[in-house]
């Protein structure tokens, strides 16, 4: 069960910063707040993040800017999003939980907790987006899953570069809106790719060695093979590992082959 | 903390502690059709909507819906109804405890797809579980529903 002493509604991200930078241990963030239920915790302090004014998409010279309050029903339906990038952020989210959790769950908290089961970040990982900390600045959100995070910070805006780029994502899951066995999302402008493959069940991460592969032009199956054989696999209760590896190379070989299939 | 919260139109002052969460709220303020099912926001029995949202109050915080519309199936009882005797005729409802957030649901999608397809209807459905009907039955309801609707529209 979780407790929370004291429930704040800052009125600017500043002052949120205040709050949660002061004792990032014990102040704790509320996006969406979906996952509360699930944890075990006392709060000393919760910074509710939904009266700031983050859940804007914006249409920047070159750039689709989500606000981190976006929620995922946002990226499913708002027109900016569903015309680019092939629709896949939207498919992306499409099967989280249902409806309800979607108008609820926002881009930044599915961002922020890391978690290895996000669609959310292993669709954003091959949009080459970047995130953006009112305290740390702006960085890759490759750079930000690998470091040791942001405490006491807070995500405002996430930024995916508006470049024309197809994409496409497949994920594997025990039902349908469960969570996934396993993810991966390809993009592609031009010649250029981006693979990254998620639910390992670790966080989500790009595969370098399958993205070579797609722009030497040895094809989809070969792609699917090296992100298998690249990437570090684990076993949990939804699937084991080999399992996982062996989905890999499929979910890859699918999404690059319907991007193949498109012109570039 | 002191919250103000308007549940079908009509406006709750309380002092709450930070950690209640929507569904206890408005069951407290007599609202018993919305439903405690898995309290770990996977199974839409506590759909409520705020502000014409539906979401699922096991997991909002009621701190969060201070000023806000929050809606119950008590705030729809005619359309409810309307809904409610075509699940009665296909069969759509046996146990009857998912009943109201299904119904939550159901007239939230209407608002936000007047003329859903068979496949939006069950992406749209597809966070409200039940154990009894095999959705199938649910599903005839939506149909006949939606029709009804359309002929009155037409009338």
């Amino acid at each position: 069960m979780y407790h929370i002493k004291e429930y704040l509604i800052p009125e600017s991200v500043e002052e949120a910063c205040h709050v949660l930078s002061s004792d990032p241990r014990n102040h704790v963030a509320l996006g969406g707040g979906c996952w509360l239920r699930l944890g075990e915790r006392r709060i000393a302090k919760a910074v509710d993040l939904s009266r700031l004014d983050l859940n804007k998409i914006e249409e920047e010279a070159g750039w689709l800017v989500l606000g981190s309050g976006v929620t995922l029903r946002q990226l499913e339906i708002h027109p900016a999003v569903t015309a680019r990038f092939s629709g896949m952020l939207g498919a992306a989210v499409s099967s989280i939980v249902g409806v309800q959790f979607r108008n609820m769950a926002t881009v930044g908290g599915s961002i922020c907790g890391r978690f290895g089961f996000s669609d959310v970040i292993t669709a954003l990982l091959s949009l080459d987006a970047r995130v953006v900390f009112h305290r740390a600045g702006e960085m890759p959100l490759e750079q930000f899953l690998t470091s040791d995070g942001c405490p006491g910070d807070i995500l405002t805006q996430v930024r995916i570069p508006d470049d024309g780029r197809q994409a496409a994502y497949e994920s594997v899951r025990r039902s349908s809106t469960d969570f996934p066995v396993l993810t991966a999302a390809v993009s592609r402008t031009g010649e250029e790719w981006r693979i990254s493959v998620g639910a390992r069940p670790f966080v989500a991460m790009r595969s370098r060695e399958a993205e070579r592969c797609l722009k030497d032009g040895r094809g989809a199956a070969a792609a699917g093979a090296a992100a298998a054989e690249e990437l570090r696999f684990g076993g949990n209760l939804r699937a084991s590992e080999e399992y996982r590896r062996q989905i890999a190379s499929v979910l890859v070989r699918r999404a690059a082959q319907r991007l193949e299939e498109e012109p570039g | 903390m002191n919250v103000t919260i308007s549940v079908n139109g009509i406006p709750y002052t309380r002092e709450i502690s930070g950690d209640v969460m929507l569904l206890d709220f408005v069951r407290q303020c007599g609202c018993l059709s919305v439903k405690r099912g898995c309290d770990t926001s996977n199974c839409g029995l506590c759909t409520v909507w705020v502000e014409g949202t539906p979401v699922l109050s096991c997991s909002y915080p009621a701190a969060r819906a201070d000023g806000k519309q929050v809606t119950t199936l008590e705030g729809v009882r005619a359309e409810a109804e309307s809904f409610g005797q075509c699940m009665a005729r296909q069969g759509a409802e046996q146990c009857g405890y998912c009943s109201p957030g299904f119904i939550m649901t159901v007239l939230a999608m209407a608002r936000e797809l007047p003329d859903p397809t068979e496949e939006e209807i069950r992406h749209y459905l597809a966070g409200n579980l039940c154990r009894c009907t095999g959705y199938t039955s649910q599903l005839r309801a939506i149909r006949e529903w939606l029709r009804e609707r359309r002929q009155e529209d037409l009338e």
